[in-house]
């Protein structure tokens, strides 16, 4: 019971500050809605006891990106963006494929909705710490594919940094 | 009911966190009085003890002000959020074994990330201030803050090893089961975790985005009354929350010192005669103030500190088994985490009055090309030690010590080689570029 | 892209169109009212990021017409009034009136006049350079040492307010000579504070002259060379932490300073480190001076023969003594009246900000405030 107000209530959040984010017209405005989507997307994922993953999206992507978002953000001069029409002409078409895109999400829901298998909430008392899990799949099971990616990112960022910097 | 114990422990929490860090404020203003061959304030009450209450009257009854071209909601909104995050931390802190609000298996980790959210506040009442001074407030503490986060962050990773745990209460047990507080088993982590939390509680020397003599007020300038003792509130919170951790992490939690030998058990009275002591100067004071109001307000200090002697004294005087006996560590816990964090932060006003400011540039280069590698390198040795430890079952004192030295030794050749780097005129080299926009 | 920019209430609430070159480009207006401006002076600072690509200083926020005052105030009337320009040194400015005014009579303090005018000047330097010093501090964000100098400075003021009554506006000398005759303990209370002073400096330099910080936001901060400060008429220790051996007291010398032996402390590099071991010398070089003066106070009378009513004859004199702050300079034209016919005072301040600009050029927005502190400047003196 509590549970599921508890769902509702981060789920509505969420798509309320969704919303928010494409329909402001400031920026900074936009950034904080922004904030607020991922930190109730965060209070979904502590409902369903991920406290690993929870943390984890409250402090990269809420204190550590949408920080530096703002930061750029108030850098860049955006009182001429605010004067600017925001949509352009395409709007028919957006909706259109919004449309679409939309009965084909509802279409698959009602259809396989018998057959849809989902899995029994295990009781949170018999789950093991999750952050231990996770450290022990990161560095055991799946340590080759994690090396990769992590090897791919300083890849990404040694390029950015080259890029930025105009003369080496 | 599972919840009534939290909920209390959450509104006593909320409802002297003010009182306390008002308190704070009035112990700084002593000490900096002290240092500074001067008497500090003596006006309000005795000793000037009623001095955080009269500012904090003066703060509420001030006039509200809100810039004309302020983003009036953001404006409004700011000090709220720095005031939450810095007050949510506090609830995973375990202040002695019984008195936490929520016993977290990523305890640490919900502190760390709960914090990092307060920049926000800050960030975002600058901005919303809508003024030069504000808005290069803001940017410098945003910057400031997710450079020393890192730092932090890898400096607890070192202290984290050493524990095998998130959970905050774990962490103080595997203290007590070691014996060995984490700060003598990691000092250069304690070190980086010092320097990293004065810079992100904003303090002096790396009090960049206040700084009064550059920046006026900072990201502060345009707030005034009741707001801008929010953002008070909530920066001598934050500063609390960083001495807990580090309590937490590196000084042994609510452990009294050499917790398990037996034969120092003696120490279990100090803190009893502290009060007590405490108790018998207000009582030597209080004749000499010169209003009656002002005598009868020292007794009743002293009267407050001779309760808590009292308190401290009787799970000690109680007999074995009994229920009073059994609180001992609850009581006495406290008292001794209390002690630390009070420590930790009088160290924070040592450093505030004895340093000059660091430059914004210089401040980057400490956090970026020495603290953060010496953080990678402290996590690294650490867990050379631990290997050497646990894989090759060398004994543990020697296996640390020699992580230990091997961190120092990148230290200096870091300190060493960073002398060389350092350019007085900033971004000379770049003034020959052509500008972006030609 | 033109931008307008509202200056402030303060500048009479004026909007001015500026052109902006670069976007990146802001421009920051620091002061009248900020906490290390040192008093009323705006600089307008264009900023790309944090870093100062140029500035203007704004003065005259203090304007209160000294120098005009003077015309219509007998020679004796306007000495008060310089007690008020350099209020941090004034007995030094009333030195410099007291002289250019009977070297207009062609008169001459009795040697026991010119003794005790040396050992107040001298305390006076003391004082401002200890209040240059804490502020200088305060500036760089190192409190304490501002409450110890203010210690020190107070046992200076008290030797002053015994003296004439007064602590900061002394109004110490009279044209001709002193005004009041020395009390009794001046000699005592002299050396009393000097033989412990010489410990108390090397407590401030514990306090910064080794430290990381203070080292790192000084060394390189601001450099002046000695050309550059030359061309621009830079003086006092600004000039003389830039490699210049240049010290009106030696050079030509005034009061009784031919009496006494002391050296010139010069710097090096001309940066703020320089400047701050610079003054922290000369203090020490004020404090020999003292100690070699109450030695040996001449007796006699401490005025000497100037009328009751002053009318010196028609001509125009310059003198300039060396104040705290650098040359402080006094060019009187008298057309045989009670009253001067005009005053122009060359005051250091003034001549030192001008070399703001150059110094502060591609440093950081708190490189700006060490800079400002280092140049000591005091507004009443740059607005007069």
């Amino acid at each position: 019971m509590l549970d599921q107000v508890v769902f509702y209530f981060f789920a509505a959040l969420a798509i309320v500050s969704a919303i928010l984010v494409v329909t402001r017209r400031n920026a900074v405005q936009s950034a904080i809605f922004l904030v607020t989507a991922l930190l109730a997307t965060a209070g979904i994922f502590l409902n369903l006891n991920a406290e690993f993953l929870f943390i984890v999206q409250v402090i990269l992507y809420a204190g550590g990106i949408m920080v530096l978002f703002i930061f750029v953000i108030m850098l860049v001069n955006l009182d001429v963006a605010l004067h600017q029409v925001q949509f352009n002409r395409q709007w028919f078409v957006a909706l259109i494929i919004s449309a679409v895109l939309a009965a084909q999400v509802a279409a698959a829901i009602a259809v396989s909705r018998r057959t849809l298998y989902t899995m029994p909430a295990a009781p949170a008392e018999s789950l093991q710490p999750n952050t231990e899990r996770v450290a022990f799949y990161l560095f055991h099971t799946y340590v080759l594919p994690f090396e990769i990616a992590s090897i791919l990112l300083l890849v990404a960022m040694v390029g950015a940094v080259v890029m930025a910097k105009k003369r080496v | 009911m599972p919840y009534v114990l939290p909920v209390l422990f959450a509104l006593v929490i909320v409802a002297l966190l003010p009182l306390v860090a008002g308190y704070i404020v009035l112990v700084e203003r002593k000490v900096m009085a002290d240092m500074q061959v001067r008497l500090g304030p003596m006006r309000v009450g005795p000793h000037g003890l009623l001095q955080p209450i009269a500012d904090a009257v003066k703060l509420l009854l001030k006039e509200d002000i809100i810039p004309e071209s302020a983003d009036r909601l953001v404006f409004w909104g700011a000090p709220l959020i720095s005031v939450t995050t810095a007050m949510v931390a506090l609830a995973a802190l375990p202040i002695g074994p019984f008195f936490q609000i929520a016993e977290l298996n990523i305890g640490l980790l919900f502190i760390l990330g709960v914090s990092s959210l307060g920049i926000f506040g800050i960030v975002l009442g600058g901005w919303a201030s809508n003024s030069h001074y504000s808005l290069l407030g803001a940017l410098r503490s945003a910057a400031q803050l997710v450079s020393y986060e890192t730092s932090a962050g890898m400096a607890i990773v070192g202290a984290l090893l050493l524990a095998g745990t998130l959970s905050t209460r774990g962490i103080v047990q595997a203290q007590a089961q070691t014996e060995v507080w984490f700060i003598f088993a990691a000092p250069v982590g304690f070190f980086i975790y010092l320097v990293a939390s004065i810079a992100e509680t904003n303090r002096a020397p790396f009090d960049m985005p206040e700084a009064e003599s550059e920046l006026v007020a900072g990201y502060m300038t345009e707030y005034s009354g009741f707001r801008w003792a929010l953002y008070f509130l909530a920066e001598y919170t934050n500063m609390i929350v960083v001495a807990s951790i580090a309590t937490t992490l590196f000084l042994g939690g609510w452990l009294r010192p050499f917790a398990s030998t037996s034969y120092l058990d003696f120490l279990d009275w100090l803190p009893p005669l502290l009060m007590a002591g405490v108790a018998g100067y207000c009582f030597w004071r209080a004749p000499k103030q010169p209003v009656a109001v002002q005598k009868m307000f020292m007794a009743a200090v002293g009267l407050l500190c001779i309760v808590l002697a009292l308190v401290l004294i009787m799970p000690m005087a109680a007999p074995r088994d009994s229920f009073l006996a059994s609180s001992k560590a609850g009581i006495h816990g406290a008292f001794w985490f209390l002690f630390k964090v009070g420590a930790y932060i009088y160290v924070f006003m040592w450093l505030r009055f004895t340093f000059p400011r660091y430059r914004f540039d210089q401040l980057m280069r400490l956090g970026w090309q020495f603290l953060v590698p010496l953080s990678i390198v402290n996590v690294m040795g650490i867990g050379v030690g631990l290997a050497l430890h646990r894989q090759l079952n060398w004994p543990a004192a020697p296996a640390l010590i020699l992580g230990i030295v091997l961190t120092l030794v990148a230290g200096a050749y870091l300190l060493a080689t960073g002398e060389k780097h350092e350019h007085p005129r900033v971004g000379e080299e770049e003034e020959e570029e052509t500008p972006v926009n030609a | 892209m033109a931008e307008r920019y509202n200056f402030g209430a303060g500048a009479g609430g004026v909007n001015v169109e500026t052109t902006v070159l670069g976007a990146d480009e802001i421009i920051l207006n620091m002061g009248p009212q900020h906490p290390s401006t040192h008093g009323v002076l705006r600089v307008k600072l264009r900023l790309d990021g944090e870093k100062v690509v140029g500035s203007e200083c704004v003065i005259g926020y203090l304007h209160r017409g000294v120098e005009k005052i003077a015309e219509h105030r007998s020679y004796q009337q306007f000495a008060p009034y310089v007690d008020r320009m350099d209020y941090v040194a004034a007995v030094s400015n009333g030195l410099g009136y007291c002289e250019t005014v009977e070297k207009l009579l062609g008169a001459e303090a009795p040697p026991r006049a010119r003794v005790i005018r040396t050992i107040l000047t001298e305390l006076q330097r003391i004082a401002s350079h200890l209040f240059w010093l804490g502020t200088h501090a305060l500036d760089i964000g190192a409190l304490t040492p501002l409450f110890y100098c203010l210690r020190e400075r107070e046992e200076i003021l008290k030797i002053f307010e015994k003296y004439c009554g007064a602590r900061l506006t002394t109004h110490a000398f009279r044209i001709g000579g002193l005004q009041y005759e020395a009390y009794d303990e001046l000699e005592k209370d002299t050396e009393r504070f000097c033989k412990d002073f010489d410990r108390r400096v090397d407590e401030y330099e514990s306090l910064l002259t080794e430290n990381r910080i203070w080292v790192g936001r000084t060394k390189g901060i601001g450099v002046l060379t000695a050309d550059a400060a030359i061309a621009m008429g830079v003086t006092g220790p600004v000039l003389r932490a830039s490699g210049v051996q240049w010290d009106i007291r030696k050079s030509m010398p005034y009061a009784a300073y031919d009496q006494y032996e002391f050296s010139i402390p010069t710097g090096k590099n001309g940066d703020t480190y320089d400047r701050y071991l610079v003054r922290l010398e000369e203090m020490r070089q004020s404090r020999k001076i003292c100690l070699q003066a109450i030695e040996n106070i001449p007796a006699g009378p401490i005025l000497g023969k100037v009328g009751k009513v002053l009318k010196p004859p028609p001509g125009e004199v310059y003198h300039s003594i060396e104040a705290p702050k650098g040359e402080l300079g006094y060019y009187i034209v008298s057309d045989g009246t009670t009253q001067p016919y005009r005053v122009r005072i060359r005051p250091p301040s003034l001549i030192n900000l001008e070399a703001l600009d150059q110094m502060i050029r591609g440093h950081l927005v708190a490189d700006v405030v060490a800079v400002i502190g280092t140049l000591d400047i005091v507004l009443g003196e740059v607005d007069r």
